[in-house]
């Protein structure tokens, strides 16, 4: 298990009576709110498709590759959200999580593992003095369609059972009904909730529909507080593109511009090989700046991407490609 | 982590430069009577190759040869035949289009990641799209039976090479017509690669003619009496002397010539993409475009957080090594295209405009220059009324959409301007009100063989693409000394 | 008594009036046997300069107007000469020595050819323009506008026929024009004038000087605010020197093959010639985020 311990950070996010005018007078209330974010400006589709798929074409250094490969890996969080879950089959992903592929112990672990509620104990305890985090959705994940006091119940049972992070869901349907002081208020909620735990908030890009309302969305999500603002549960499909990500980090990077504060994007879903998480990194890189690229700022919501980085990482030092068995599979 | 891209180079081996060029008249590679030219790869500065080039003993041949093929073989071929090679031609192109990039990008300076993914396919389309029109011309709207005009000369311009080459040689040929053309003296190499392409397609000897040289060949070719039609893309200033020199001729011309491009960013756009718009209009090609948006015309409410946007993703832009994949902007085609910039760049500082570089690094050798703002610049600026054909950018603002218009039109020239806004009834008035041949909404240098390309006022006369440009090369009752 | 005629003084049309020469020049109009017809005014460079400025402005608020609203005023063009036939064809005949048959047929032929020309109006978007197929996600399309202002020399011979021929077709797309009408029939073309100005032509959409095309034409080709010249009514030096001219300021140049024959049915290439093919390209997005790039 190799751990560079890291350096002790302040990650918390400032409060809302610090935040400069115009965005502290953004979130008075329902009219404010709408206003603010249909001020900002309009995301052309075309326009961002093709930028990102211009930047999907760099490529990296070889010498960089395997740095650029290690990164990603730091940024997992390895994923298991199943009906099926059972205490083994997270006992094997934390392990997995901790040292991903034993022949090379200086291999990076993974950023932390995201589970559901219940299983959060588990995770904890298997886990435990290793630095990888425990996730966990909460919220109704991954519909989000209940009542409150059922969400901050469900959260509750994930922060008691000592979760370092809570991947929350927003409420859709209040967002795409124009209900977005309720969306807001959801969010905060579930921040206080959280106590020291960071808050994701998951936006469900696919089901917002346009990237005017993922962007609309972020803004939403960083007002009211969250640590992260995540593309998505990786139940449907869209779930997180280059494009979407693009306008996430281009939010966040406006959003330190303009509060001197830096939070961070994960990207979810859809996310299966090397390839896609290392263009995923150079977006990171272009669009919002090289201080994201840190495993507290960006994150990979994935499973099978780790297998292929983990692949590809021992491509690199053998110096030839490497095959399906000599990875584990859980 | 160190972050570092490659270089990622393209290797060059695969162009197969050779030691020497030759023209292609008559269907063979010969000996020119001119004096050898060396072609310089402008990312190095050091010479890629020589090229033998014509003189007017050549040229007659050269035109001859296109007489002959015309009478003999070409105007008698059907459609459908011509436009069969037309088709090889495209397939062709497409065969060899990673060696035509990489050829393209050695010759010409521009990054290979342009020559890959735009000049060369680009190139093939252009075949392609014409091949279709050739036996069809009677649906032009021209009347039944359009005739070809004959023998057509054209002169081409350094900046896109291979795909300036296809918008003359593809519709030409479709109409029926055969072709004498001369590539800029920069960059005489991938036409030549075209012209083994078009030799391995066995099109008839003397369909297509190369000739090589420098001006005083162009200027030889345009007034050759036995030329039936000229088609000149270049500077106005050459083409008004060409103009004025078929005066009274009867040949008809159309001409493709500079521009002064209006960029125009309205307080709604959508910012980002409004910035990767900007970018593209001016860097692309190292700004080296006639329709470049070499004026950028932001609206006055957003002027300033909007410039600080772009001087952020400018900042980003990688200058370097045309042949590395990760080279966003490349060098530029001479030395004394680089003069003619810097020339006017000092200018814009004399006259009082802000000049704000890019703080990129630039490899040692080569024709580089830093991606450039002129900002506080004024519509009375020669930097905002010159063409200046370089990664230069000035800006001006404005404070309402009349405004915008009339600064827009405000210029001699009328190839292109590009609107950014969201607002649909905006983009639809802007795009009639704007005095340009074509206007881009909410994205830039935008291109297709199906869409018309050509200017209003003095960016010349005539289209290229569509329906509109066959018709320059087509006979019909009453001559049309221009368009 | 027989009554003693009132004789007409045919003064320029410019900007929807009827000025004199600013140079207070005139010249004698002659009919076919030599006698004298009227003075006619012998415009100056000064009156083509007003005139372009007329044009400049006309053509603002002609390129405002509807296509089927330049069909209209096109069509009353043709209702307004139909109405002063007998009047046309006497002049005709006098100016030119024609029969009553040949004159009556040349204006005959000049009315059908304006019924023709209102025709057109809205109908070249159609044929010139189109919806172009790229390959990219963008709606695309091209459209015929009008360039400007253009510089006509009328032809001699038919003076009815051969002016509304050349200048027909110049308004049918748009633009405005200043014609110098064929030296010798200055009393046909300025008659005409009088029927434009009673036909709810916007004032300097048409201008049109009599006096010497010598004189006036290389003033016409050198004007940097002329869009375009139509050569018709110049001999082959005078186009040569004045084609020169024009590649100063990059004119578009329409010159005639042969000798037209304006009875013949007129074809598109005066319609095409005073033409500017505009291409627009405009965004379309997929609806959702489904239809982009998913890495």
């Amino acid at each position: 298990m190799s751990s560079v311990p890291r350096q002790a950070r302040d990650l918390s996010v400032v409060p809302t009576a610090d935040l400069p005018t115009h965005l502290a007078d953004a979130t008075a209330n329902d009219v404010s709110l709408r206003r603010f974010l249909f001020g900002l400006p309009g995301v052309d589709p075309v326009g961002i498709e093709q930028r990102a798929a211009g930047l999907a074409t760099r490529s990296i250094k070889r010498t960089s590759k395997l740095a650029a490969i290690d990164l990603a890996i730091s940024m997992v969080d390895l994923t298991t959200l199943e009906g099926a879950d059972t205490p083994g089959k997270v006992r094997n992903l934390a392990r997995k999580a901790m040292l991903p592929d034993p022949d090379y112990p200086e291999i990076p672990r993974a950023a932390a593992i995201c589970v559901y509620p219940d299983m959060v104990p588990t995770a904890v305890t298997e886990l435990k003095g290793s630095g990888v985090k425990v996730a966990s959705v909460a919220t109704a994940f991954p519909s989000g369609r209940s009542s409150l006091e059922v969400k901050l119940a469900d959260t509750k049972i994930a922060v008691d059972g000592g979760a370092d992070e809570i991947d929350m869901v927003i409420d859709r349907g209040a967002f795409l009904a124009g209900l977005y002081g309720s969306v807001f208020d959801q969010i905060v909620a579930i921040k206080k909730t959280c106590g020291s735990a960071r808050l994701k908030v998951i936006l469900e890009t696919g089901e917002l529909a346009t990237y005017d309302n993922v962007r609309r969305a972020s803004w939403l999500a960083l007002l009211a507080g969250a640590d992260f603002i995540k593309t998505s549960t990786g139940k449907i499909s869209p779930a997180a593109t280059l494009p979407v990500v693009h306008v996430m980090l281009q939010t966040v990077k406006d959003w330190k511009a303009q509060t001197g504060e830096q939070r961070a994007v994960k990207a979810a879903g859809g996310i299966r090989t090397a390839k896609d998480a290392i263009r995923y990194l150079v977006a990171v890189h272009e669009v919002a700046g090289p201080e994201w690229l840190d495993p507290d700022y960006f994150r990979f919501g994935a499973s099978s991407v780790l297998n292929d980085l983990i692949m590809q990482r021992r491509a690199q030092l053998d110096g030839h490609y490497s095959g399906a068995d000599y990875v584990t599979v859980d | 982590m160190e972050w570092e891209y490659s270089p990622a180079p393209e290797s060059s081996a695969i162009a197969d430069i050779k030691d020497r060029y030759l023209p292609f008249i008559d269907g063979t590679f010969k000996e020119g009577n001119g004096e050898d030219r060396e072609t310089i790869n402008p990312g190095t500065a050091k010479r890629l190759s020589t090229v033998s080039t014509v003189n007017e003993a050549d040229i007659d041949r050269a035109v001859n040869a296109a007489r002959q093929a015309y009478e003999n073989v070409w105007s008698d071929m059907s459609g459908a035949e011509r436009g069969k090679f037309l088709f090889r031609i495209a397939r062709g192109i497409a065969e060899r289009s990673r060696e035509l990039a990489v050829v393209e990008t050695l010759d010409n300076g521009k990054p290979i990641k342009e020559t890959r993914d735009f000049d060369v396919p680009a190139a093939a389309q252009h075949f392609f799209y014409h091949a279709g029109w050739a036996d069809k011309l009677q649906h032009l709207g021209l009347g039944p039976a359009p005739r070809p005009l004959g023998v057509a000369g054209q002169v081409i311009p350094w900046n896109f090479p291979l795909l300036m080459a296809a918008w003359k040689i593809a519709p030409a040929l479709a109409a029926g017509n055969t072709v004498v053309i001369k590539p800029a003296e920069t960059t005489p190499l991938s036409i030549l690669v075209l012209a083994e392409i078009i030799a391995d397609a066995d099109l008839p000897p003397g369909v297509v003619n190369i000739v090589t040289g420098a001006g005083d060949v162009g200027s030889t070719l345009v007034n050759h009496r036995g030329i039936d039609k000229v088609a000149f893309t270049g500077s106005t200033a050459v083409g008004r002397r060409i103009q004025r020199e078929l005066a009274g001729t009867g040949r008809k011309i159309t001409l493709e010539l500079g521009g002064k491009g209006a960029n125009i960013i309205f307080d709604d756009a959508a910012q980002d993409q409004a910035v990767e718009g900007i970018i593209n209009g001016i860097f692309f090609n190292q700004g080296q475009v006639c329709c470049a948006g070499s004026r950028l015309l932001v609206q006055e409410s957003i002027a300033e957080e909007f410039t600080e946007r772009l001087k952020q993703r400018i900042e980003t832009l990688r200058v370097g090594d045309p042949m590395d994949k990760n080279t966003d902007v490349g060098a530029i085609n001479s030395e004394a295209q680089l003069d003619r910039i810097t020339a006017l760049m000092k200018a814009g500082i004399a006259e009082g405009a802000e000049l704000w570089s890019s703080s990129c690094p630039l490899p040692k050798n080569g024709f580089y220059l830093s991606p450039s703002i002129f900002t506080n610049a004024t519509p009375s600026m020669r930097i905002a009324r010159e063409e200046i054909f370089g990664p230069v950018l000035t800006t001006m603002t404005f404070r309402t959409p009349d405004e915008a218009v009339s600064k827009a039109n405000n210029s001699p020239y009328g190839l292109s301007a590009g609107v950014w806004t969201e607002k649909g009834s905006r983009a639809m008035g802007m795009a009639a009100a704007l005095r340009a041949g074509v206007i881009w909404d909410n994205t830039f240098n935008r291109f297709d063989p199906a869409a018309s390309f050509g200017g209003y006022k003095e960016s010349g006369f005539g289209r290229e693409g569509g329906p509109s440009g066959l018709a320059a090369y087509l006979d019909t009752d009453d001559e049309v000394v221009t368009q | 008594m027989s009554h003693l005629a009132v004789t007409k003084t045919y003064k320029l049309f410019i900007g929807g009036a009827f000025p004199r020469s600013e140079s207070g020049r005139t010249y004698q109009a002659r009919d076919d046997d030599g006698n004298f017809m009227a003075n006619a005014a012998l415009a100056s460079r000064k009156d083509l300069r007003d005139a372009v400025v007329a044009a400049r402005k006309g053509y603002a608020a002609w390129s405002k107007a509807t296509a089927y609203n330049r069909g209209q005023v096109i069509y009353r063009l043709a209702e307004m000469l139909e109405s002063r036939k007998a009047e046309f064809v006497e002049l005709i005949m006098i100016s030119t020595g024609a029969s009553t048959k040949t004159a009556t047929a040349e204006v005959n032929a000049s009315i059908d050819r304006l019924v023709h020309y209102a025709g057109w109006t809205d109908k070249l978007a159609a044929v010139l323009g189109s919806s172009n197929p790229v390959s990219s996600p963008y709606f695309s399309y091209s459209t015929p506008e009008a360039t400007g202002v253009v510089g006509i020399l009328a032809p001699t011979g038919t003076p009815l026929l051969g002016l509304i021929s050349v200048i027909a077709p110049v308004i049918t797309g748009g633009n405005a024009c200043v014609a110098v009408a064929a030296e010798h029939d200055p009393c046909v073309a300025i008659t005409f004038a009088e029927v434009i100005a009673t036909s709810d032509v916007p004032a300097g959409v048409i201008n049109i000087l009599t006096g010497k095309i010598t004189e006036l034409a290389p003033h016409l080709a050198g004007h940097a605010d002329v869009n375009a010249l139509d050569l018709t009514g110049a001999d082959a030096e005078l186009r040569t020197s004045l084609e020169q001219s024009a590649s100063e300021t990059v004119k578009r140049v329409y010159v005639p093959k042969g000798v037209p024959d304006f009875t013949a049915a007129p074809g598109i290439a005066r319609l095409r010639a005073f033409l500017e093919i505009k291409t627009v390209w405009h965004p379309t997005g997929a609806l959702s985020l489904s239809g982009g790039t998913a890495y």
